[in-house]
């Protein structure tokens, strides 16, 4: 990691306070390209924090985030795109409208709406797009006459319209049942190999966690203050690589390391109790 | 079974409905008809039947003095006063509400000027107005736009305030300019609330554009029931008031029916109001 070869992301020495009390702590963290990190931790630990950091959406207290080893911009760019657990796609358009906006508002700096034939070509643009995520029966519906898995794929589709070099994603499944979510993660692992990004997902499921990626994140505190629980904030404690996972990661299961992690530091993974209000 | 639990069909439902409407009219008839019995004169709960010839007579019998159709030439300046009012209040709401919902910096700005001029009673502006524009047609709009204007804009602007972060955040990942997000995002989201906050805002420009018409003017729906309020003239009033509401009904219908067809999208989860 302290090679001198510039990695896709890095992250130096970033803290994150809210109405001066820490969030997260001294996070370091350098990432190869076309990595797949899954983020754990109790809720409340800053993992999603961190996600909005690498975004721009808040910026470090202390610290910076390279990309590409330059400094990340001050605001949310096209070269990060973000699917959020819910209000990821725009309700007053359909779902094709949502998929060529961004083509629209590249194309039409005025009024950001493309007419006639420029907008019919872009239409037809996108009805691959349409076929692989299997919304082609559904293009002139409105995401609120969508089921949850479907209104996520599109959101997961119309974040990569741009394509960002990284694709964060922010509890995409949180919301969604267990069959559906086996059909969005073979999805989300197809785009990936396809498009050679790098992928940063927060996370409640660690079975989804060790499935997906191949480098698992844990935050947690490593300091403790009974008298004053919110004295200290979190960082990464855990930076597992995992085997791709096409190869079906035979030889580390989530419950063997989860098992270990919670023996060694008392983990809160998966739990709702959190140490910070 | 518990009566919460029992639903009217839909027959029973309508004839539950109307019942309040029909009791009121039977009960006016009663109480008509017996003062009728001691004064066949009675101004003051005049029959239907002279209620009817009243209303008859002010839409259909062409002045003596004008030549012209009272209630026609009333409601077409009453409703051109109100229209006038309300589009300009519109036109603000969605230029200065979105200027403040959007931009923090024009919101610490105006937002807390529009929440103390909103707090300002609009009929103790009125002699205001009709010395500074006089007594036509100015003032009346401006007192119509000035009542209703500041609640617009301040619920506009809530209205911006109130689409989700993840949205705009989003927009700016897919490339999204300020004024791209404003055409794209902002306006289409907010014009469905515009149209709400045009529907609410109607109730008191009624009220701001009957006063304005009662206090100076020479046509309109309020000017001519203040006007032949000095003859006790009861059958036109009473006609008068019914005909204002089913105006003030049809308006708001309207643009209910303009919001469902215009932004569908808006009224596929559920309906409001």
């Amino acid at each position: 990691m302290t090679e001198k070869n510039i990695q896709k992301l890095s992250v130096q020495g970033v803290a994150k306070y809210y109405d001066g009390l820490p969030v997260l702590e001294r996070v370091n963290l350098d990432v190869e390209k076309g990595a797949f990190c899954t983020i754990v931790g109790a809720s409340g630990c800053g993992k999603s924090t961190f996600l909005r950091m690498l975004l721009s959406q808040e910026r470090p207290t202390r610290g910076e985030i390279f990309l590409d080893g330059i400094a990340l911009p001050e605001e949310p760019t096209p070269d990060r795109g973000i699917v959020f657990q819910k209000y990821s796609v725009f309700p007053h358009l359909s779902v094709a409208e949502n998929l060529i906006l961004a083509r629209e508002l590249e194309e039409a700096p005025l009024t950001g709406k493309l007419f006639g034939s420029s907008r019919r070509s872009a239409f037809s643009d996108i009805g691959d797009l349409l076929e692989q995520i299997g919304l082609s029966g559904a293009a002139n519906k409105y995401p609120a006459q969508l089921s949850g898995g479907m209104q996520q794929r599109l959101a997961i589709a119309q974040s990569l319209v741009k394509r960002p070099s990284i694709l964060l994603l922010d509890e995409p499944f949180g919301a969604l049942d267990p069959g559906i979510r086996l059909d969005m993660h073979e999805l989300l692992l197809g785009l990936w190999k396809d498009l050679d990004m790098t992928i940063f997902m927060v996370t409640h499921d660690i079975h989804e966690a060790f499935k997906l990626g191949t480098r698992l994140l844990v935050f947690d505190k490593i300091r403790h203050d009974p008298q004053a629980p919110e004295a200290f904030g979190a960082t990464i404690t855990y930076d597992l690589p995992l085997s791709a996972p096409e190869f079906g990661a035979e030889n580390t299961s989530p419950e063997v390391i989860a098992g270990t992690i919670s023996r060694e530091k008392q983990l809160p993974l998966n739990s709702s109790k959190s140490n910070l209000s | 079974m518990r009566i919460i639990n029992r639903k009217p069909s839909r027959v029973a439902a309508l004839a539950l409905g109307l019942l309040p409407f029909v009791a009121t009219i039977v009960a006016y008839m009663v109480a008509s008809h017996y003062r009728r019995l001691d004064n066949p004169a009675d101004k003051l709960l005049p029959s239907l039947e002279s209620m009817g010839q009243a209303f008859w007579r002010m839409a259909a019998v062409p002045d003596r003095r004008s030549g012209d159709l009272l209630l026609w030439v009333d409601t077409f300046d009453s409703l051109w006063r109100l229209g006038t009012g309300m589009a300009v209040s519109a036109f603000l709401a969605l230029m200065l509400g979105i200027a403040i919902g959007f931009i923090p910096h024009i919101r610490s700005s105006l937002a807390p000027y529009l929440a103390t001029f909103s707090l300002i009673p609009p009929i103790t502006i009125l002699p205001i107005l009709f010395i500074t524009f006089g007594l036509g047609e100015v003032a009346k709009i401006a007192l119509i736009v000035i009542g209703t204007a500041p609640v617009m804009i301040r619920s506009t602007a809530q209205a911006v305030l109130d689409i989700p972060r993840e949205m705009i955040i989003k927009a700016e990942t897919l490339g999204a300019s300020v004024w791209q997000m404003i055409t794209r995002l902002v306006l289409p989201q907010v014009l469905p609330k515009l149209i709400t906050a045009l529907r609410l805002g109607l109730v008191p420009a009624w009220i701001f554009l009957i006063s304005a018409e009662a206090i100076a003017s020479t046509t309109g729906l309020g000017y001519r029931i203040f006007l032949v309020r000095r003859y006790l003239a009861m059958d036109v009033i009473l006609p008068y008031v019914v005909w204002i509401t089913l105006l003030a009904f049809l308006l708001d219908r309207l643009l209910l029916l303009l919001s469902r067809r215009a932004f569908r999208w808006h009224h596929v989860g559920g309906d409001a109001l």
